[in-house]
């Protein structure tokens, strides 16, 4: 008998489509387990990436990527209205 | 927290009351050193981060995909977001975009002609400190090796301690033998000074009694003289001084 694995304790790419709805559900979603979630994630990607001995250009270029979508996404109202086509 | 047992001093009405149970006991509410983990030494860093191609998409990411797409997976999902996003005008093209595309070109540009180079920089840099703090590890090894040396040199000499207690007695022996010749000395010196004085009371004693004797012996003779004696030894001794004289005149 495998050992039965709580729900909550699986990662999320463990997770059957089905049981996404009950597993988002069951995450602490207080101010708390945010910062804590938070801290989690830019600790991974820290001690990935940036905290070893070669580090490359990567690292730090994957965050400039993610602001640039970023700041498009947000400015993307004001960019609007520079389209060539009124209708896609 | 640990309760101490009563003190001794407390008043009697406080020792008269039943003792409590946890005396002794150790009140705490976490265990510890239950498991081996240690803080150090710690883990060293990894060498190299996490694979990035293009410099913008992790490995991993092909990785997921290279089972059901291959190798050109990715790309082609690249090639056809890029078209939807440009056909869509999701991504539009403006003044904004020909900027980029320069701005691009030169930092592209200057990674791959500059970036050995400043990374070797960085290396060395790393190197430099890795050194010194290796060295520093080393030299604090270095430092408590000689004290262990030093300790054992001195475990060694403490060894010879009987032959300084040794000596520390002879030195003592001669000492309190030194003080009672001294004393001895003293003591005799004392004694002879006391007996000398009865000797010389006595012999003073005896010297003026002679004297008075003489003295007295002399008084009375002198005493005994009558004037008549005396004029008879007078004219006796010049008649003897007279035929002293003539015998020595007819001696010359």
């Amino acid at each position: 008998l495998p050992a039965a694995v709580l729900l909550k304790d699986t990662k999320l790419m463990d997770v059957k489509l089905g049981q996404l709805g009950s597993w988002l559900a069951m995450r602490d979603f207080t101010p708390g387990g945010i910062m804590g979630a938070m801290r989690r994630g830019y600790d991974r990607y820290y001690n990935k990436y940036i905290n070893v001995r070669k580090g490359g250009l990567g690292g730090f270029s994957m965050v400039l990527a993610g602001y640039i979508v970023l700041s498009y996404m947000w400015s993307y109202s004001h960019v609007k209205h520079d389209r060539r086509r009124k209708y896609h | 927290r640990v309760l101490c047992p009563l003190v001794p001093s407390a008043p009697a009405a406080l020792r008269a009351l039943p003792r409590p149970v946890a005396v002794g006991v150790l009140h705490t509410t976490r265990p510890l050193h239950t498991s081996q983990q240690s803080l150090a030494p710690v883990p060293p860093l990894p060498e190299k981060g996490g694979e990035v191609r293009h410099g913008l998409i992790p490995e991993e990411f092909f990785q997921f995909l290279y089972p059901k797409t291959g190798v050109t997976g990715p790309y082609m999902l690249g090639t056809g977001l890029l078209l939807y996003l440009l056909s869509k005008e999701i991504y539009v093209i403006n003044h904004e975009t020909a900027a980029a595309a320069c701005i691009l070109t030169v930092i592209i540009y200057g990674i791959k002609k500059f970036g050995p180079q400043v990374a070797a920089f960085a290396d060395k840099l790393n190197e430099e400190k890795m050194a010194a703090a290796v060295a520093l590890k080393n030299e604090s090894i270095q430092a408590l090796q000689n004290a262990i040396e030093e300790e054992k040199k001195e475990q060694w000499r403490a060894e010879g301690r009987n032959y300084l207690f040794d000596a520390k007695r002879n030195n003592i022996a001669m000492l309190l033998e030194t003080n009672y010749r001294e004393r001895l000395l003293m003591v005799y010196n004392e004694v002879k000074k006391r007996l000398d004085y009865q000797v010389a009371m006595q012999n003073l004693k005896q010297q003026k009694e002679q004297e008075y004797m003489i003295q007295w012996v002399e008084k009375n003779v002198v005493q005994s003289i009558t004037p008549q004696q005396q004029k008879e030894s007078i004219a006796k001794c010049i008649m003897d001084l007279k035929a002293l004289s003539k015998s020595a005149h007819a001696a010359v």
